[in-house]
């Protein structure tokens, strides 16, 4: 016999699925994406600069050996000496959020605050996506993720705006 | 005997072996969210009679809200 010691509490922050009639308001899991641009704390910042996708990204996560996030990279911290390393330039400790929360109030929040993004990850700090502002609006909308993260090929961690 | 788990390992069970998840919470709280196809057994009525239908030759998982 096993315990899972997480219990529902875990397996919901984790954005898997359940069963019941619990209430079927969007969550955050719904609108994150998984695919940000990741980099280590101590990897140097040319390298990071190479990476694939990096000229249409607009934020990277900084994640530990563990995978938990300590820290965000804009693309402004990019543009110094190329032998610094991630951690002397990226911003520590950043905001982030569960993926079982509600999202409306949410994408509401960052509206207020001006913030185009935020990180998502386990309670225990384990990176599992980003959410974008604006891919929220669009799945609080009733647009399908896989639709808009489709819209989006090419181009790691970032919705590319349509068009029309 | 009873092994401690985490998700990752609870996702194995699931994929790779034909895995009886329980719940063992109180029935209103099962009824308003719980695992994928997992029976709901609270602990107050955990007896021989209400594990019965539990098989004995096939991994058990036993969890409730978050451990505590």
């Amino acid at each position: 016999m096993f315990d899972y010691v997480g219990g529902i509490a875990d397996w919901k922050a984790a954005g898997l699925p359940f069963e019941g009639i619990a209430d079927r308001r969007e969550r955050v899991a719904e609108a994150t994406r998984s695919d940000p641009i990741i980099c280590r704390p101590d990897e140097p910042i040319v390298d990071v600069r190479s990476r694939q996708g990096i000229d249409r990204w607009e934020i990277a996560a900084v994640v530990d050996c563990d995978g938990v996030v300590v820290g965000r990279l804009r693309p402004a911290a990019l543009e110094g000496p190329d032998d610094r390393l991630v951690k002397e330039v990226m911003e520590p400790g950043p905001s982030t959020v569960r993926p079982d929360g509600l999202l409306q109030p949410l994408v509401d929040r960052m509206e207020r605050r001006n913030a185009p993004h935020v990180l998502v990850t386990t309670p225990q700090g384990n990176l599992l996506g980003i959410l974008f502002q604006e891919e929220g609006r669009r799945v609080l909308a009733g647009e399908s993720p896989t639709r808009i993260w489709r819209d989006c090929d090419g181009c790691p961690g970032r919705w590319a705006a349509s068009a029309d | 005997m009873v092994t401690p788990i985490d998700r990752a390992e609870l996702l194995r069970l699931i994929e790779t072996e034909d895995t009886q998840v329980v719940d063992v919470l109180p029935r209103r709280e099962y009824d308003e969210s719980h695992l994928p196809g997992a029976l709901s057994i609270p602990l107050r009525e955990l007896t021989p009679e209400t594990v019965a239908d539990l098989s004995t030759q096939k991994p058990v998982v036993v969890y409730c809200h978050d451990g505590l």
